[in-house]
């Protein structure tokens, strides 16, 4: 009787093998087997930057600023002060005889900017009552000053001393600054690019900034604008324009028409797609090594080189969402972080005949799951054949809002932050485990043994 | 071979000729009378009339003689037809101490005697009883010569046990003992106060009447001359109550230099100032009167009264009650102590060895007993600790020195409780468990009102306990709500549990019913519902006190043994009923037959390997618990048989808040032992837990995913004491933080608004988890393919029982630890042997050495977490407890496995 109800069940019990597989999970070239979570924030974090090797700062919506060690996960200070929402936060560097110092530069909403010391916690000093709110910060380190961009542009020196300013411009004010060659500085407003003179005195006393140059190609609002090498600079607005522009040579022809005209691609790179809405295009992030431009349009990936002139290879349905920041690690590899909370990584990859592109991990045991958003194969464009494609390599799940934002430290780790008010770091989990050994027997020989 | 003379020497000469004349019938000397199974084998009392071990308390009273005061457990049943009176006689003669209290030579005024209690073995093999005899002196003012001669005993039917565990028991009663004496000098200053101050307002009266009397009779009228001798001999009583208040008031200072004595004053005796105003007031003016006694209870407002005359005669007055002669708080303690001490060696003297073995070695695996092992083993609470307060307990050696300097816990938590239990009361209560999600007790219907019942069950019970103006008392029962072993908590606990209790038995209780295939073998399950509540109650005995209960670890058929007697009655209401309940025996009654009286120090002498002979064979004694073992075990069987039905007892549910105790852990087994036969991917799922992928059990009925978390919980590395990384019932979507908490999740299915962001949540982190859905019985997770879970979790198992299966797992699971510690510190398994060394080949010794250990890929997964686990561990310490600053993982594909 027993052996017979076993016998049974056990036939009835047989495995599956035939099972959905459910290919996105297996990621061998995905090395972050480790995470951790750092909490401390009470709003959205969206901000992150490198303090050294092994220490970064985040800030965010909180008004918070917070120093972490990005090895342990140790939140080593807590820089109080602001008292709304942090609009701007930049490291600044002071390299006096041989020693560099890295300090905080952060810019909020309450309309101060403070400078922030990261080994004390100090507030060193702060400026308040600033006309409007500071939206970006760009810091000249050559000649020891740093610019706010708000409703207008101004000029600080090292010693939160007021040197220049600019008039007012319209509500929407600066949003975006770069640094060009001989004392410009380019800052979009709006839908312009406007070039502006520093000019700076010998004793470094007197600095005055004046615009010089407005760029009004783009049709729609500017919402990332890079350096990508010396001489050139890129530009993307909200409706999908992507620009590339000369930062030498405009200057050495002071002839504006001409600098307007004479891009060095034709027109703007326009990419829209029918089915998407207006949203879908914006250009949200720029990133460049100088030879490849990476933008995040949309929730596609866009990879443009700018010596052949041509787009390397693009992945128009690269997350469910917007993407939000972008980052080249290497030639050939990159990574983003979107609005659907997932940070992916990518990389370039001569196309192969049977390249399937992975689909992300979703499974669809249940009958309510979410539905396979992920699309086919990306359109090959037949005019450029030489076109790679973007393989996925990995993707990091974690977090349950949006990833403002991540900060790579390399083996270290990579950090991420996020709507959910969380921060995470994760790390190779081999490396942390051989790491954790060498920390085993160093406090086994200091007990001399086990005891 | 058949004819070589080697068998024919064994042969008898008579049956040569016979050989073998029907080769199925054995040899008859080979025959062995068949087990019944009636008959309880680790059985010793089966010629004793009282069927299990208890501590009986005897007084030497000086009205009657040696009487009974009281047992522990306080039952009838366990003493049976055993004689205690006459066992009292017995024990109080043989009183060894040199109690000599009264008049010295060379002294005028009484002098307090500390004499050391005396610890005596003394057997009787007509009555089949041995007892450990432990003599103790007390102090009372009324008595003869100050001194009440008591003695406490363990008495057992076992010979071997008293001899073997003497010094264990020594040790333990000596506490108890020396807890008692602390309460009764407190008590014995008091009432030396108070009577001084009887004393002082008699004198003052008497002053003034001899004044009254020297003005109107004159100097030398004879009434004078008698009130004066009265004052004079007022005076005398006076300077000798004092002396006495001295002596008993110096004794702590005197006492804890020696180590050995544990002093249990958590403060002065009373209130030191009042013991020096009375020192100190100088014999000056006199009146006089003779002594007798005056008793009230106030101790604060306490009005002076008028000493009559003459003394009560002996016979008349009424003898102070044990409690009456501690205060009320040490004799509560020390009967809990008595009862932690009849509960710890409860059980047959195998079983403790093996048992007392099996702590001392688990306590010295301090590095990776965090894994598998419940942490009150090895971390216990102060009552366990001052078991064997230091070092590994040695079976049956002399007490080391560093066993007797060692201070014991419970004096210091006590201490500690009492100076922070002022500014936070009641913390036990007030807070839930640390780190449990609100989930558990918003949605958790029972839990909560479980929880409010025990608030309720506090508060009555407060208002039970005898309210005491002192200072004192109030500390010190708030003390004792925190202190694992207090009598109020046991009470509330008590309730807690008769309340699960009751959910359990309740069949209407919608928490707790379990979906039932009636089937023909499943009503046998069913025809023990009392059974199981009776069992539910023994449990709610071992999970109250929170201590270690040598008694639980037993699988060796004794369960129904020990779980028998009900729980013994908190002795909150004073012990005025139990106190003399039969004429005492004269003393001179001595018995000829007295034989053996075993005295300090012999016991040494006994080895311990004495081999254990079977007890004899009387299927005439087949005692109410051996039946209920066979009861138990038929439901076990049964519950066997109707594994392919989904039919379960109600469930255990994991106690939130409350340290998981073994016994917890046992019936956990049996629920494991049903889910590994009930379902063919029982290995994914314990492969899950056991590489620190998070398990989610996800079902619509709560009883089923709480019977199914805690079946699972017993795989769970790094459990916990509180049983942390298990989040039993959750109904909201969870976090990735909650991953990194939580190895084991109950969720709610819900047919609501927040299903699909619950959905969502598990979709979202799929690939960090293990589902297993209850309803639909299929699992998602990685592949095992390995073998080794297999013998760990096999659906065919012949294990019966669930407390054997549990350690069948145990001890795979330490088999694995085992490993796990050994990669975890063989040095070039991390790190090159040599400068020539690259990495390379300290990652081929790893994998070689998991390989050579007959791991599959997968097994080595498990290997490397335990590691992880046992590294992050001692690099950390323990102080960090369970909580993982790290949740690691890694990117395998996850198969649907389905029955």
């Amino acid at each position: 009787m027993l052996r017979w109800i076993l016998g049974g069940r056990e036939a009835q019990g047989v495995v599956e093998k035939n099972s959905v597989l459910f290919s996105g999970e297996e990621q061998p070239k995905n090395c972050f087997t480790e995470l951790q979570v750092l909490k401390g924030h009470f709003d959205i974090v969206r901000y992150l930057v490198q303090i050294d090797d092994f220490r970064f700062a985040s800030a965010g919506d909180d008004g918070l600023v917070l120093v972490w060690n990005v090895e342990t996960g140790e939140r080593l200070l807590e820089l109080r002060g602001h008292t709304q929402q942090i609009t701007a936060l930049v490291p600044y560097t002071i390299t006096q005889e041989d020693m560099t110092h890295t300090s905080l530069i952060t810019a909020s909403s309450d309309r101060s900017v403070s400078l922030w010391d990261p080994d004390t916690g100090n507030r060193v000093q702060t400026v308040s009552d600033l006309q409007s709110s500071v939206k970006c910060l760009l810091v000249l380190s050559w000649h020891n000053i740093w610019l706010s961009g708000g409703n207008g542009l101004c000029v600080w020196s090292s010693g939160f001393q007021l040197l220049s300013k600019t008039e007012q411009h319209s509500d929407t004010g600066v949003t975006a600054m770069v640094e060009l060659p001989r004392n410009y500085v380019a800052a979009a407003v709006d839908r312009e690019i406007i070039i502006y003179e520093l000019k700076v005195s010998s004793t470094e006393s007197d600095v005055s900034i004046t615009a010089f140059r407005h760029l009004a190609n783009h049709q729609d609002s500017i919402r990332a604008l890079i350096n990508v090498s010396d001489k050139l600079f890129a530009s993307g607005s909200h409706i999908g324009e992507l620009i590339i522009w000369d930062s030498v040579e405009w200057t050495i022809h002071a002839d504006d028409q001409i600098a307007l005209e004479d891009l060095h691609y034709d027109g703007p790179l326009e990419i829209r797609l029918a089915s998407q809405k207006q949203s879908d295009m914006s250009i949200q992030h720029l990133v460049s090594d100088g030879e490849l431009v990476v933008a995040a349009v949309g929730s596609g990936l866009y990879v443009y080189n700018v010596q052949k002139k041509c787009m390397v290879a693009c992945r128009k349905l690269a997350h469910d969402s917007d993407i939000l920041h972008t980052k080249l690690l290497s030639q050939s590899k990159l990574m983003s972080c979107s609005e659907d909370g997932s940070v992916k990584m990518w990389e370039l990859q001569e196309p192969l005949l049977l390249a399937e592109p992975t689909t992300a991990g979703f499974f669809g045991m249940w009958s309510f799951g979410r539905p396979n958003k992920q699309g086919p194969s990306p359109k090959r464009f037949p005019e450029a054949p030489g076109l790679k494609t973007l393989e996925l390599m990995g993707d990091l799940i974690g977090h349950s809002g949006a990833v403002q934002m991540f900060l790579n430290f390399g083996e270290r780790g990579l950090v991420t932050c996020s709507t959910d008010h969380l921060l995470i770091v994760w790390r190779d989990g081999e490396r942390q485990s051989h790491l954790r050994g060498l920390e085993l027997f160093q406090k086994l020989e200091e007990n001399q043994g086990l005891s | 071979m058949i004819g070589s003379p080697d068998v024919v020497a064994f042969t008898k000469e008579d049956d040569f000729g016979e050989l073998f004349p029907d080769p199925c019938v054995l040899p008859e000397e080979f025959s062995v009378p068949l087990f019944t199974h009636a008959a309880n084998p680790w059985t010793k009392t089966a010629y004793a009339k009282f069927s299990k071990d208890f501590i009986l308390i005897s007084e030497f009273s000086e009205q009657v003689g040696p009487q009974p005061l009281l047992t522990i457990p306080d039952d009838s049943k366990v003493c049976g037809t055993f004689d205690l009176n006459y066992f009292s006689l017995r024990i109080m003669s043989v009183d060894y101490q040199a109690s000599f209290v009264g008049h010295p030579p060379g002294s005028s005024y009484p002098k307090l005697n500390f004499v050391e209690d005396s610890k005596v073995v003394l057997g009787d093999s007509k009555e089949g009883a041995f007892a450990y005899v432990h003599h103790l002196t007390l102090y009372d003012l009324e008595a003869r010569g100050f001194v009440r001669p008591f003695c406490i005993a363990y008495i057992s039917a076992d010979e071997r046990k008293i001899m073997q565990q003497f010094q264990k028991l020594s040790s333990e009663f000596s506490k108890a003992s020396e807890c008692l004496k602390s309460g009764n000098r407190k008590a014995f200053a008091n009432e030396l106060l108070k009577k001084l101050k009887d004393l002082e307002y008699t004198r003052s009266v008497l002053h003034k009447e001899s004044e009254l009397q020297k003005m109107n009779n004159g100097c030398y009228s004879t009434q004078a001359i008698e009130k004066a001798n009265e004052l004079a001999n007022m005076e005398k009583s006076i300077y000798e109550h004092k002396d006495l208040l001295r002596q008993i008031t110096s004794y702590p200072s005197r006492k804890r230099k020696d180590p050995e004595c544990v002093a249990y004053e958590p403060e002065k005796p009373t209130d030191m100032t009042d013991v020096n105003l009375a020192l100190s007031s100088t014999p000056s003016e006199l009146e006089d009167k003779t002594v007798s006694g005056d008793e009230a209870n106030d101790r604060l407002s306490y009005t002076p009264q008028l000493i009559k005359a003459r003394s009560a005669k002996c016979f008349d007055k009424r003898l102070k009650t044990l409690e009456e002669l501690c205060e009320t708080t040490f004799f509560q303690h020390t009967m809990e102590q008595l009862k932690f001490i009849e509960r710890s060696f409860r059980g047959d003297l195998c079983y403790m060895y093996t048992s007392q073995i099996d702590r001392a070695l688990v306590r010295r695996q301090q590095i990776t007993n965090f894994l598998f092992e419940e942490e009150e083993d090895w971390q216990e609470d102060g009552l366990t600790k001052r078991f064997e307060a230091a070092g590994p307990p040695a079976v049956n050696q002399p007490p080391s020195a560093s066993d007797m300097l060692a201070e014991p816990m419970s004096l210091e938590s006590y201490s500690s409780c009492v100076d922070t239990i002022q500014i936070k009361p009641e913390p036990e209560f007030v807070e839930g468990p640390p780190e449990s999600s609100p989930s558990d007790f918003t949605q958790e219907t029972s839990e909560e009102a479980a929880d409010t019942e025990t608030k309720g069950s506090f508060s009555s019970d407060r208002s039970i306990e005898p309210v005491s103006p002192g200072n004192l008392q109030m500390q010190y029962q708030d003390t004792e709500v925190v202190g694992m072993s207090s009598s109020s908590e046991e009470c509330t606990t008590l309730a807690d549990n008769a309340f699960l209790d009751q959910c359990e038995a309740d069949p209407s209780s919608a928490l707790y019913e379990t979906p039932s295939v009636q089937t023909g073998t499943d009503r046998a399950v069913h025809t023990f519902p009392l059974l199981e509540n009776d069992l539910d109650m023994n449990a709610t005995d071992v999970y109250q006190t929170g201590s270690v209960q040598v008694d639980t670890a037993c699988c060796m058929g004794q369960e129904g043994f020990i779980h028998e007697e009900p729980l013994p009655k908190p002795l909150r209401g004073g012990c005025g009923d139990m106190v003399v309940k039969q004429e005492p025996l004269s003393l001179l009654q001595r018995d000829p037959s007295l034989q053996g009286d075993y005295v300090l120090g012999e016991p040494a002498l006994e080895s311990p390997s004495t081999a254990l002979s079977l007890p004899e064979l009387n299927s005439n004694t087949l005692s109410e618990e051996m039946a209920r073992i066979n009861v138990e075990d038929a439901s076990d069987t049964t519950s066997y048989m109707s594994t392919s039905t989904s039919s379960d007892r109600a469930p255990s549910p994991f106690c939130h808040g409350n340290p998981v105790t073994l016994k917890q852990k046992k019936r956990a087994g049996q629920s494991a032992l049903r889910f590994i036969r009930q379902y063919p991917f029982a290995q994914q799922a314990i492969f899950c837990l056991l590489t620190g992928r998070t398990l989610v059990v996800l079902g619509a009925e709560e009883g089923t995913v709480r019977k199914l978390v805690n079946a699972l919980s017993i795989f769970v590395p790094n459990l916990g004491k509180y049983g942390e990384t298990v989040q039993p019932w959750l109904s909201t979507p969870f976090q990735l933080t909650d991953l990194q908490r939580w190895k084991l999740i109950g969720l709610q299915r819900m047919a609501s608004p927040t299903e699909s962001s619950i959905l969502h949540s598990l979709i979202r982190y799929s690939r960090y988890i293990g589902i297993l859905d209850a309803d639909n019985k299929t699992m998602r997770c990685p592949p095992y393919k390995g073998a080794l879970l297999g013998h760990m979790a096999d659906h065919r198992t012949q294990i019966k029982r669930g407390s054997t299966y549990f350690l069948h797992v145990q001890s795979m699971l330490t088999q694995l630890t085992a490993k796990a510690f050994l990669f975890t510190f063989c040095h070039h398994f991390h790190l090159p042997l040599s400068s020539a060394e690259d990495e390379e080949s300290v990652v081929t010794h790893r994998t070689s050495f998991l390989h050579h250990l007959g791991y599959t890929e997968e097994e080595s997964k498990i290997v490397h977490f335990l590691s992880e686990l046992i590294k992050q561990h001692y690099i950390q310490g323990p102080s960090k407890g369970t909580s993982q600053s790290v949740l690691r993982f890694n990117y395998t594909t996850s198969y649907l496995y389905k029955i």
